[in-house]
């Protein structure tokens, strides 16, 4: 018991907890009988789940409707559990959920190339010749991540993703990229974990001379990525990428056919369970991928019948899920794209790029959830008078706050340059109280 | 009125096409309406100029005035007194003396062989190979070697997987044929034809995609319905070395390119269409994917952008400042082809800065610009004149490939060795500095050079493997596991290759370095160990067969030493060192 007390959180802290969410979320129970009785060991270790819309989403369908405006489109706004805050008709289960998420519908970035606008808003920097910037989720790894001593596997986890660099920050702090199926390729046969050390040591000697022989970095990144490599594939917190499996030490069950449903089958929902039960055994950072939102063309069904009814229930169960286990004060979500859709329908009913006004949704994480920050006005084509305007910087300012990294920490460029974090961007204090 | 170039004349035609050079301002206005016509009505006319008919007069005098200057600039280049490859060095000898530095010294032939197998055929070399050539006592060895390896078919094999990875990606977009494009450049580098030739092929490519190969950059360029958008930017930026993907939707303000020029260029594409032909299968009794195809079809007068304003805005087929013909019955793509083969103002042709950036990039790591293909004023080349002339001799030439790469491979740059002392250690581009090419760069493989290269180390390139098609089938399917599309009109994906963990457990724990490591009868360890020859020898063949040089004294006694302790199952020790050999920084880096 004394561990309950180290974390600062009791039992019947916990209890609470669940009773709130059952209240709230009488659909679905997220844990099993077992599960409801263990310890909540890790549950106080901050954690951040990015939802990567690639493609770039258009919120304007989704989270800030324009229902009397001639962009507004096909789809109505209805209520959410956020009082006065209104969200799209096809996202009913998050609507339910949304007491605990929020909203910034005033953001204005200045890219609109899918290329730029990803590197952008990942790394709040605009894409620079000379240097080369770590996505945030790199920056969690190298701020969090080396300071967990007892997390075996990559602190930074990118499901179905693979864009993510870690720059100046070095190899080590970059994505481990895995498919939303969890499985590991290439994972040691028994002949080979036998006989792995045997041959490291051999590594070992053969490599240490091109190591110091004034050929830069390069090399010694390599070493030690492959030092990643090896805790990877031998550690039981592998137990984490396979929903199937269960390790009790670690907290992680099987997990039953009803949850994997309340995610959703499909890859989104999938991977977002994956990123729930690395949360669980200590990653900092996990990002889930969903594509296909590059719709030029066709936006209207498109979203209706495929993308938005697998947004939906993926939200709504991660949100849920991460409450009921008490885990969703210390997992900031964060939910974006690389920017927003024309306001304007096109002649295809599609949208096309827009960067000067779009959504972010934010989650969890401690954060005063149930708002919508800033708006636009009501065409949805710029930040709306009064309306403060934001940048990346400024979301992950925010989410450095919820995680409790400084947010003054200055990095060092290779060439020596000071970085700020999040480009110096400042928390939004709507969200952070 | 428009100016025409045919057959390198320039001639000036009056044409009755007045009525389309008013420059339009119209405002976006009224609901949200679909379809082309409708789109129209909303607009309202605001402005009418005569502006353009001005402005094309303008461009007729300035380009009377390239004209002129032609043959200067083509005398200057011949009268600068020193040959092309004296003036590389002395060129890049500038940069180490302006920045108060030494280069480091030349490598050894066991460094320098095992670096141009790489760049130049895709692999490392076999152990006899490198063994002739460390032998060799002909002081002109190198550039004999470079000779050969240009005649090699992995040469070939090598720059038609570049090309084909740079034109259509590493996955294969829907209803594009990967082995057509294949085809295409497999010819042209075998062929070793000019590369303005090679480009103006892609540009104006037509029909069906194994027939005519060149299609398929087309094809994998217009994954979306976009107006050509990504074709657009896709060949300014792989041809011509220019980013302007950012001037689609504003001026960019660094950029020399216009928000105007982004929807000129694109006017040339706009008689591209796709057709994805499907076919009854007979077994099946349903429908199923056939051939696709690029056609022509009709386009005349100019597209329509908006600008950030929310004016709609018109731009017509021009490039450069010459404009083409706008009308019906002008195939705009192959006037297109005709204008960027042609100088710049007083510059060479940009197809031919890009081809030189893109070739010095491959061979150092580093090209003249970063990113080599962002070209322009916004970001100027790290040594300007050498670009310059570099390219000049390069399209005087005939833009022969083979040619560029001599040039590139015997600079003295290329000879010097990866290890940096104190006096060039600041010339470290990997750090965000201005490369001086004061020694060589590391480079990371790539997945393809490392899987040829794994194939070469355990001889399985020798076992026969069924063709080129064949062994294309199998690297291509092994290449899938590292690459991630990301499903956007960009076309674009990444690789978790670079150096990653999934890199890390590949050749850790692969079939493939299960292989290269096996006893069987035919591999390359099988035949080591089947020869007689002390310790010392068969360690020294696998420091030679993996990383292409021998190992020195201390490095073979503590393989020896490591070797003891196996004790019969000695065997397993040489599996091992070959394991560790494979999987050391030493292998997996081009230095």
């Amino acid at each position: 018991m004394a561990l309950w007390n180290n974390y600062g959180m009791n039992r019947r802290h916990f209890m609470q907890h669940m009773a709130t969410a059952a209240a709230t979320i009488p659909a679905m129970n997220f844990l099993s009988h077992v599960q409801a009785n263990a310890d909540v060991l890790k549950s106080s270790q901050k954690s951040c789940i990015l939802m990567w819309m690639g493609g770039g989403p258009p919120t304007i369908d989704i989270w800030d409707l324009k229902p009397e405006s001639k962009n507004g489109g096909e789809f109505k706004p209805i209520d959410t559990a956020a009082p006065g805050v209104q969200i799209s008709e096809h996202m009913p289960e998050t609507a339910k959920v949304f007491g605990d998420l929020s909203l910034v519908r005033s953001m204005s970035t200045r890219e609109a190339d899918h290329g730029r606008g990803r590197y952008y808003m990942q790394t709040s920097y605009v894409p620079n010749p000379t240097v080369v910037h770590p996505t945030f989720g790199s920056v969690v790894s190298y701020e969090i991540g080396r300071n967990r001593k007892a997390l075996e596997i990559p602190a930074f986890v990118s499901v179905d993703g693979g864009a993510g660099q870690a720059g100046f920050l070095g190899m080590t702090h970059a994505p481990f990229v895995v498919d939303n199926t969890g499985r590991i390729r290439n994972e040691p046969s028994e002949e080979g974990k036998q006989r792995l050390g045997a041959r490291l040591t051999m590594l070992e000697e053969i490599e240490s001379g091109f190591m110091n022989s004034r050929r830069g970095e390069l090399p010694k990144a390599h070493k030690d990525v492959y030092r990643n490599a090896v805790n990877l594939m031998t550690s039981n917190q592998m137990a984490a990428f396979d929903v199937a499996k269960a390790d009790p030490t670690l907290g992680l069950e099987a997990e039953s056919d009803a949850v994997r449903d309340a995610y959703g089958r499909n890859g989104f929902g999938q991977g977002l369970l994956m990123a729930r039960r690395l949360v669980q055994v200590g990653v900092p950072f996990v990002e889930v991928n969903m594509g296909g939102w590059d719709l030029h063309a066709g936006v209207f069904d498109t979203l209706k019948n495929q993308r938005l009814p697998q947004l939906d229930k993926g939200i709504a169960a991660i949100t849920a899920d991460l409450k009921q286990r008490g885990m969703l004060d210390n997992t900031v979500l964060v939910w974006m794209g690389e920017f927003g859709r024309t306001p304007r329908i096109n002649q295809d009913v599609g949208r096309d790029h827009w960067a000067a006004s779009w959504s972010v949704m934010l989650g969890g994480g401690g954060l005063k959830n149930g708002q919508a920050v800033g708006a636009t006005d009501k065409d949805g084509l710029q930040i709306a008078d009064g309306s403060k305007a934001y940048l990346p910087g400024d979301i992950w300012a925010t989410v450095a706050h919820a995680m409790g990294i400084p947010v003054n920490t200055v990095h060092t460029s290779k060439r020596g340059r000071p970085m700020k974090l999040a480009n110096g961007g400042t928390p939004i204090q709507e969200l952070i109280g | 009125m428009t100016l025409k170039c045919a057959g390198g004349r320039w001639s000036i035609c009056f044409k009755t096409t007045v009525s389309w050079r008013l420059r339009i301002l119209v405002k976006q206005a009224g609901a949200s309406v679909m379809g082309f016509g409708a789109r129209i009505l909303r607009w309202s006319v605001a402005v009418f100029t005569v502006a353009a008919v001005t402005g094309a007069m303008l461009q007729v005098l300035a380009s009377a005035r390239l004209v002129a200057d032609e043959p200067v600039a083509a005398e200057q280049a011949a009268d600068s007194g020193v040959s092309l490859a004296e003036f590389i060095d002395q060129q890049i000898r500038q940069g180490w003396t302006d920045n108060e530095i030494e280069a480091s010294p030349q490598a050894a032939d066991e460094e320098w062989v095992r670096r141009v197998y790489l760049d130049l055929v895709g692999r490392i070399p076999t152990l006899a190979e490198t063994k002739a050539f460390l032998e060799d006592k002909n002081p002109r060895k190198r550039s004999l070697l470079v000779d050969t390896l240009l005649e090699n078919e992995d040469y070939v094999r090598h720059f038609t997987t570049i090309w084909t990875n740079n034109s259509i990606g590493r996955a294969t977009p829907q209803r594009v044929s990967r082995s057509g494009m294949e085809k295409f450049y497999r010819e042209a580098f075998a062929k070793n034809r000019p590369w303005d030739e090679i480009v103006v092929d892609i540009v104006t490519a037509s029909g069906h995609f194994e027939e005519n190969g060149a299609v398929n950059y087309i094809l994998a360029q217009m994954q979306m319905p976009d107006e050509g958008v990504q074709l657009t930017a896709m060949t300014t930026r792989l041809f011509l070395g220019l980013q302007v993907q950012c001037t689609q939707c504003h001026n960019h303000p660094f950029n020399k390119w216009q928000q105007d020029q982004f929807w000129e260029f694109n006017s040339f594409f706009r008689q591209v269409r796709k057709e994805e032909h499907r076919k009854l299968d007979p077994q099946s009794g349903r429908m199923v994917d056939d051939y696709s195809e690029v056609v022509w079809q009709e386009f005349t007068g100019p597209v329509y952008f908006e600008k950030r304003s929310g004016m709609m805005q018109v731009a017509f087929p021009k490039f450069q400042g010459h404009e083409v013909d706008p009308g019906p019955g002008v195939d705009r793509r192959v006037e297109l082809a005709k204008l960027i083969t042609e100088p710049a103002e007083n510059e060479p042709p940009q197809i031919a800065q890009a081809m030189v950036n893109r070739m010095w990039s491959h061979f150092f790591g580093y090209g003249f610009t970063r990113p080599v293909d962002d070209m322009g004023p916004h970001n100027p080349p790290s040594h300007p004149e050498l670009l310059a002339r570099l390219s000049r001799e390069f399209a005087a030439a005939d833009y022969d490939i083979k040619q560029l790469i001599r040039w590139i491979v015997s600079s003295e740059a290329y000879q010097l060795t990866s290890q940096y002392g104190e006096k060039n250690k600041i010339d470290d581009p990997a750090a965000g500095e201005m490369p001086l090419f004061s020694h060589m760069y590391l480079k990371s493989m790539q997945a393809e050079q490392l899987y040829d290269s794994l194939i070469v180390a355990s001889n399985a390139h020798q076992s026969g493997n069924g063709g080129w098609s064949a062994q294309e089938d199998q690297r291509r399917r092994w290449m899938q596991q590292f690459v991630v599309a990301f499903d956007n009109d960009e076309n674009d994906e990444s690789t978790t290759f670079n150096g990653t963990i999934p890199q890390a457990l590949m050749m850790m724990n692969s079939e493939l370095i299960e292989k290269a490591c096996s006893v069987e009868r035919g591999s390359f360890l099988f035949e080591e160990m089947s020869k007689p020859g002390a310790d010392t020898q068969k360690i020294t063949d696998l420091y030679l067969a993996a990383l292409s040089r021998k190992p020195t004294k201390p490095e073979i006694s503590k393989m020896q030493k490591a070797l003891a302790k196996y004790g019969p199952a000695k065997l397993n020790g040489y599996q091992d060192m070959f394991w560790a050999l494979l999987n050391s920084n030493e292998f997996v880096f081009i230095h």
